[in-house]
């Protein structure tokens, strides 16, 4: 039986045979043979030493590797991954899922018994495993991880959030990227995913912030555009004419989306920021740029 | 000048000491599992507190600029509590081959009972298994005695004096430790295992080939910057630069470089997704905080 994986495997096997050696290339195949065959002791133990057989040099793509990554997972890139990454990546793709249960066990071993750079390997593959509801909770417990690479491994250029994460789940990946000082902008479906709820949570961490006498991070102001309230819009027109550079423009461009009926006059009373935003000026990456310069 | 700290047990320690400890030129700690001042009770105690070694703590030594390993073993005192010890022994395996696990250790004897003897000539072939370095503990108690049978026990296994630290060394048993071989560890801690004086005055005699100088920092009254006060205080009573370079630094990246699993280059120029994951905000490095060890007095010596 075919498993539900093989195209990835397929495409992951011939990415790495064009950038390893034959040795290392003949000890993958071999091993992928034996976890392929159900083999955890083999998948645990090749796992683990695959930074020594391939090192662990950047993975680089062409624009042929990047069309075949979305023809194989749609939504999925692999961007800022290395070499060993996408081996350790093609050996859990290896191994059998058919008994799901079994597998997440299996894989709930490996979590636990991670260290840094096999827990941002696991986090980075879960997008690309199957049946992903049985996923979640591993998904959710990931962004409850404190070491920023693991955290940002589930968090940032990871599909797997925006597209399985209750709402609940979603608002905290996205308040916590705010809160250890993250940048939203590599984060999936940061627009889709925005809600009411979200938007709330926010404004209530901006008047935290604001009561410490703490920078607000502008990019906040982003998923509290679309769903502003009253007290929102309070607040957006507060740091459109008194924040930083950052802020201003954050303000500028939630104001713009937001259906709020006095949005629109407040962003009026700033034509400076209105003009930038209707020319194409001012955008979320922009926002990102000036608040890195702070 | 760079340091390794090659025996510190920083799950015990605060992130005051890792600020100190990246102030004052300390590159990369070796942290050996051990106990933890109580005694565990359950497996699963030993299942996370390795995982930890090898995640949460491996990403706080990051956070400074630190670049963390460790040794995986059954401690010798914890050893004799025999059936949680026969599942920790099933536990090893899972976190020998993890990356950055440079040595099998800390083991060896506490009370000596047969019991420690056991997991110690098991823990000794599973060592061989896995192609590690093996790190030893010598008792407190009866220690010179529990040296040299350590070492007997090391030979009868097969084992190369090159693959083996021995630690905790004092006056009395450095000599027999260095004239078979054995690379000859030396532990600046207050009040019980060696002071900083001391150390240099036995520098002075034996030389430096083979000789470690470490911490072994953790719950208990001891000093995080003990290699650097070392480095220091030997430079200001005469012993030479590459001396000191080779026993607060070399010689242990010498000794577990044997692991496969560590490189100055890791430090010193760390590939891109490990500068991206285990060299987070390390802006302390970058704040031109004068070194701690600079303000000379007397809480440089360690007694």
């Amino acid at each position: 039986m075919t498993e539900p994986t093989a195209p990835l495997t397929r495409l992951f096997r011939s990415w790495i045979s064009s950038r390893v050696d034959s040795t290392a290339l003949n000890w993958i195949d071999d091993r992928a043979a034996a976890v392929s065959r159900g083999d955890k002791k083999s998948l645990f133990i090749a796992f683990g030493l695959v930074p020594r057989k391939v090192g662990k040099t950047d993975l680089t793509l062409s624009e042929v590797d990047r069309n075949a990554a979305e023809a194989a997972r749609p939504g999925w890139s692999p961007i800022g991954w290395s070499l060993d990454q996408l081996v350790r990546t093609y050996f859990v793709l290896s191994f059998p899922s058919t008994d799901i249960e079994s597998y997440v066990r299996t894989l709930d071993l490996m979590f636990s018994t991670g260290e840094v750079g096999e827990l941002v390997a696991l986090y980075q593959a879960l997008p690309l495993l199957p049946e992903p509801k049985a996923h979640v909770l591993r998904a959710a417990e990931g962004i409850r991880n404190n070491i920023k690479a693991v955290f940002s491994a589930v968090a940032q250029n990871n599909p797997f959030p925006s597209e399985q994460f209750s709402d609940d789940q979603w608002n905290q990946l996205i308040l916590k990227c705010l809160f250890v000082g993250m940048s939203l902008r590599p984060v999936i479906g940061v627009d889709e995913r925005a809600n009411a709820k979200l938007m709330g949570m926010l404004v209530d961490f901006a008047h935290e912030r604001r009561a410490a006498h703490r920078p607000i991070p502008a990019e906040l102001w982003r998923c509290v555009g679309p769903f502003a309230d009253d007290r929102a819009v309070e607040d957006l027109r507060i740091a459109l004419t008194s924040g930083s550079t950052a802020e201003k423009q954050a303000a500028a461009l939630a104001l713009n989306v937001s259906p709020h009926p006095k949005a629109k006059g407040i962003l009026a009373a700033s034509p400076d920021l209105a003009n930038a935003i209707a020319a194409g000026e001012i955008s979320w990456r922009t926002v990102a740029a000036a608040e890195a310069a702070n | 000048m760079l340091y390794i700290d090659p025996h510190i047990h920083m799950v015990s320690r605060t992130t005051d000491d890792y600020e100190a400890l990246a102030s004052s030129g300390v590159k990369a700690i070796i942290e050996p599992a051990f106990w933890q001042g109580q005694p565990r009770t359950q497996i699963g105690s030993y299942h996370d507190y390795f995982a930890s070694l090898v995640g949460w703590e491996r990403f706080r030594a990051a956070q400074f600029g630190i670049r963390h390993y460790c040794t995986m073993g059954l401690n010798s005192k914890e050893a004799n509590n025999e059936a949680l010890a026969e599942q920790v022994m099933d536990l090893l395996p899972l976190f020998l081959t993890k990356e950055g696990v440079v040595a099998v250790g800390e083991i060896g004897y506490d009370d000596q009972t047969p019991i420690e003897d056991k997991f110690f000539r098991a823990q000794l072939e599973l060592a061989k298994e896995v192609d590690l370095p093996v790190l030893i503990h010598t008792p407190h108690r009866n220690k010179k005695q529990g040296t040299y049978r350590s070492m007997d026990v090391i030979e009868e296994h097969g084992i190369p004096a090159h693959m083996v630290v021995i630690d905790h060394n004092n006056e009395e048993t450095y000599r027999e430790v260095l004239d078979r071989g054995y690379w000859c560890a030396f532990t600046i801690y207050p009040g019980t295992k060696m002071g900083n004086e001391r150390m240099v005055d036995i520098l002075k005699v034996a030389g430096a080939e083979r000789v470690i100088v470490d911490s072994s920092a953790d719950w208990g009254k001891s000093d995080v910057l003990a290699v650097p006060k070392t480095a220091k205080l030997a430079a200001e009573r005469g012993v030479p630069r590459e001396q000191i370079e080779l026993v607060c630094y070399r010689n242990a990246l010498k000794a577990y470089s044997q692991s496969g699993q560590f490189t100055e280059a890791d430090w010193l120029n760390p590939p891109p997704i490990d500068q991206r994951n285990l060299f987070e905000g390390n802006s302390v490095l970058r704040g031109g905080q004068p070194p701690r060890i600079e303000s000379a007095n007397d809480a440089n010596i360690i007694r």
